[in-house]
């Protein structure tokens, strides 16, 4: 398999490796060390510059305007925006545009005009809500949320626990049980307007990840109409599992850029730190240290970028996918993990990115699907049966 | 935890200031009613923390009286929002002496948590 890039790849690596390093890092001097955000005209001046590298709305299909490249660029592409301070759950501060909702892209005429269109022009916001105080790994099971039809709406009751956006958004793709049938089927997924009356965003939840909260909502006899069914009813796992997949490599890509970086971190202050009249470079142990970083990563990179090779060649890549997400985000806590030990006491301080790259690194093991979700799926693969 | 902060106030003298610690977190300050004016918060790049912002608070409002209460919060930009969330959510609009952030969201809180 070659992994050499295209000289295309190279050079739209080059432009945003770049664009980061001038445009993103110098930003982070001044602003908190946790920020997620940046003031509104900052950000729309490098909206600006994204539209004119051609590279504005990455995820988005060709056919709704995004620009034509496949996952593996894609892929390279998120390695790279990845690569600063808030790199992880806020790449490039959002400037490169996102995808919105990838499930509307599913959705019928009717729905597209209602929001797919309004979020690919940035008028509407919408939120993903899966995960229920009782889990989030087996949403067919976990899924308590009901919905029971009444005339031409649907009545929806229950709670979700762990969504990020929906104290911001305008609506939500949700999934609620409509057939009391335990399992997969019987799970549909709705289109919730925000203003519905019975919806609430209840409360922040405040985790390690300090700049992009997660939401507490509560669903009281909420109706919600029946055109606001996404996909088939009772059909909903479906949706919600297409996501998980999906979202696997992107997911992946994220751990690897801020490895990477921590890495090239590690590397340069072991060069320049001295201890007992030598620099730390010198010491077998800081050697070592470096060395499995590097196989790590480089484990890591190959995987993602496997991953993403099968997808655009229309190959399964669901096993691919877990594999790169599981490697990436345990490789990802151990290189900003040994990265810290190198850098000593500077490496918890505020003064470096570190500190936040472990705190946010921690929940990637677990969100997306946790480590041990993603050895069950390739188990589940390697074995060539449904695992309970 | 309380969504709304429940502790009590504490006059904003330079001798409470001084005794605060030199921790990340947020705070809030009243007029002698216990009328909220703002919320702030003491980031990673605040320096001496809460000692160092309400002793800032105290310099700025000298002469008029004010108290104040505070949590230390590692989280403090999310707690920062989440305060200003709900106070918009009880009374309808922000507290006197705050802008709202960009992107501010909308809390429906229970009243009582």
């Amino acid at each position: 398999m070659n992994f050499e890039l295209s000289d295309e790849q190279a050079l739209v690596v080059d432009m945003v490796r770049r664009f980061v390093r001038e445009e993103i890092v110098p930003l982070e001097a001044d602003l908190d060390p946790d920020a997620g955000d940046l003031p509104a005209e900052v950000h729309a001046g490098l909206v600006e510059k994204t539209k004119k590298m051609g590279l504005h709305g990455l995820d988005i299909p060709e056919e709704y305007g995004g620009p034509s490249l496949d996952l593996v660029t894609r892929t390279l592409i998120a390695i790279e925006v990845a690569q600063h301070r808030a790199g992880l759950y806020a790449p490039c501060y959002g400037v490169f545009g996102g995808a919105g909702l990838a499930q509307l892209y599913e959705a019928n005429e009717d729905q597209k005009q209602r929001y797919l269109y309004p979020v690919l022009r940035g008028e509407k916001r919408g939120f993903f809500g899966l995960t229920e105080p009782s889990g989030g790994s087996d949403p067919s099971r976990a899924t308590k949320t009901t919905a029971v039809r009444d005339g031409e709406d649907w009545i929806l009751n229950g709670e979700k626990t762990f969504i990020s956006g929906a104290d911001k958004a305008d609506f939500g793709i949700t999934f609620a049980r409509t057939d009391a049938t335990p399992g997969r089927g019987g799970i549909t997924c709705f289109i919730v307007d925000t203003d519905t009356p019975g919806f609430r965003v209840c409360r922040v939840v405040h985790t390690l990840r300090s700049a992009h909260y997660a939401t507490e909502l509560e669903f009281r006899d909420c109706r919600v109409p029946h055109a606001n069914i996404l996909g088939e009813l009772n059909q909903g796992f479906a949706i919600a599992n297409d996501r998980l997949s999906r979202n696997r490599i992107p997911y992946a890509a994220g751990c690897l850029g801020v490895a990477i970086l921590a890495q090239k971190m590690a590397v340069e202050y072991a060069g320049i730190r001295e201890t007992f009249g030598e620099p730390l470079a010198h010491r077998q142990s800081i050697q070592w240290m470096l060395v499995d970083n590097e196989l790590e990563i480089r484990q890591a990179r190959w995987l993602t970028l496997e991953a993403a090779s099968k997808a655009d060649r229309g190959l399964p890549f669901r096993t691919d996918a877990a594999m790169a997400k599981l490697v990436a985000s345990e490789v990802g806590s151990q290189v900003v993990d040994r990265a810290i030990q190198i850098h000593g006491g500077y490496g918890v301080t505020k003064d470096l990115p570190l500190e936040r790259w472990y705190r946010e690194m921690r929940i990637r093991r677990i969100g997306e699907g946790a480590s041990e979700v993603q050895r069950l799926i390739i188990a589940r693969d390697l074995l060539g049966r449904s695992l309970h | 935890m309380s969504i709304r902060l429940r502790k009590d106030f504490i006059p904003l003298t330079v001798e409470a200031a001084a005794a605060l610690p030199a921790q990340m977190g947020i705070y809030e300050i009243a007029d002698s009613e216990g009328r909220t004016l703002c919320f702030g918060y003491a980031g990673g790049r605040s320096r001496f923390g809460l000692r160092g912002e309400i002793e800032a608070q105290c310099a700025n409002r000298r002469g008029q009286s004010a108290q104040f209460r505070y949590e230390v919060h590692m989280q403090y930009l999310t707690r920062y929002r989440e305060l200003l969330m709900v106070y918009r959510a009880d009374h309808g609009d922000m507290p006197p002496e705050n802008l709202a952030p960009e992107n501010l969201g909308r809390l429906r809180p229970d009243p009582i948590a």
